[in-house]
């Protein structure tokens, strides 16, 4: 294993775990204005929304609305699943299922 | 305790088969941008953390400075700092070295996954000892596997592996989903994400757009 590489993924551990670390064990340890903990019931909404969107939307960083967007046609039936099932496996097993066969076409 | 773990690992185990095909699709890459196995197992295991690690791999192969791919990591992950912040409020029974490991495998999927479980307010350490390790020993797993099989296999995308991950987005979000005001901070969040990827780099869209639907969510309350 090259030193630069371990050197660079040493870095890359270190910025990730403490943007994870810090808040969980700071503000454990003080009591939160409602307001803010209000907000933060949000998030999980809020981010995941964030994150899926794009991934849908964009294809390759251009906007996609059209036929040759598999991702977004896939999506479909994925919500419809999930929303009736809430079933986490069933919904990535459909997903990938229905996104290969999509591909073949 | 040990029905804790046992309902840890329940909930991980659809994250770890979703891992399985995003992993493998990673480690593909991975591979076939020149790293090796033990620099995808260290990635894997220190890092944990998806999208960082394919563009780190990319930037990698294509001789990106250090210091450069250590701050992009750090902008794209930044996003855990709002998930650990709204787990907050409700381990405040738990003891900070334990916190400081819990800490440590928040990744979108297990933060949405075990949210339901932590804001019932009697989530437990050995909880997040199933969640987490089963979780974290999938991608471990999947992403060493991938890089093994390396250059054998080409384009995961034609086997539907790439859309696994919004796929698993599209489920967690889902099981949030309780009201119309969840579906409102819903849109305003990606249709706000989605519009603010053309003008912010690094993930910092995904942030502003959270952030701001966050507020919408406060201010539609009553």
């Amino acid at each position: 294993m090259k030193k630069e590489i371990l050197f660079i993924i040493i870095g890359m551990s270190i910025v990730t775990q403490l943007p994870r670390i810090i808040p969980l064990v700071v503000l454990t340890r003080i009591n939160l204005p409602p307001l803010l903990v209000r907000w933060l019931k949000h998030i999980p909404v809020a981010v995941l929304s964030a994150l899926l969107f794009p991934s849908l939307l964009l294809t390759n960083g251009s906007f996609s609305l059209s036929l040759d967007n598999t991702a977004l046609l896939a999506a479909i039936p994925c919500m419809v699943l999930a929303a009736k099932t809430k079933n986490l496996f069933l919904t990535v097993f459909t997903g990938i299922i229905i996104s290969a066969l999509l591909q073949l076409l | 305790m040990k029905k804790d773990i046992l309902r840890g690992l329940k909930t991980a185990f659809p994250i770890a088969l979703g891992y399985l095909p995003l992993g493998m699709a990673f480690g593909i890459l991975a591979a076939q941008q020149g790293l090796t196995a033990l620099d995808v197992f260290f990635l894997s295991f220190l890092v944990y953390a998806g999208s960082a690690q394919f563009i780190a791999s990319a930037m990698i192969s294509s001789g990106a400075a250090s210091a450069a791919i250590i701050l992009t990591t750090f902008l794209v992950n930044l996003r855990h700092l709002l998930m650990s912040a709204s787990l907050a409020p409700y381990l405040k029974h738990i003891s900070s070295p334990v916190l400081a490991w819990i800490s440590t495998g928040i990744t979108d999927e297990t933060f949405a996954a075990g949210y339901p479980e932590a804001s019932s307010g009697k989530v437990t350490p050995a909880f997040y000892i199933g969640l987490h390790c089963l979780s974290h020993a999938s991608w471990i797993f999947a992403t060493v596997t991938g890089c093994l099989l390396g250059t054998r296999i080409t384009n995961p995308e034609k086997w539907g592996l790439d859309f696994a991950l919004p796929a698993m987005f599209i489920a967690l979000l889902f099981m949030q989903l309780k009201n119309k005001k969840d579906i409102l901070v819903a849109l305003a969040a990606g249709i706000l994400s989605t519009a603010l990827a053309f003008v912010l780099k690094d993930n910092f869209n995904i942030i502003a757009a959270t952030m701001t639907a966050a507020s919408v969510g406060v201010l539609i309350e009553k």
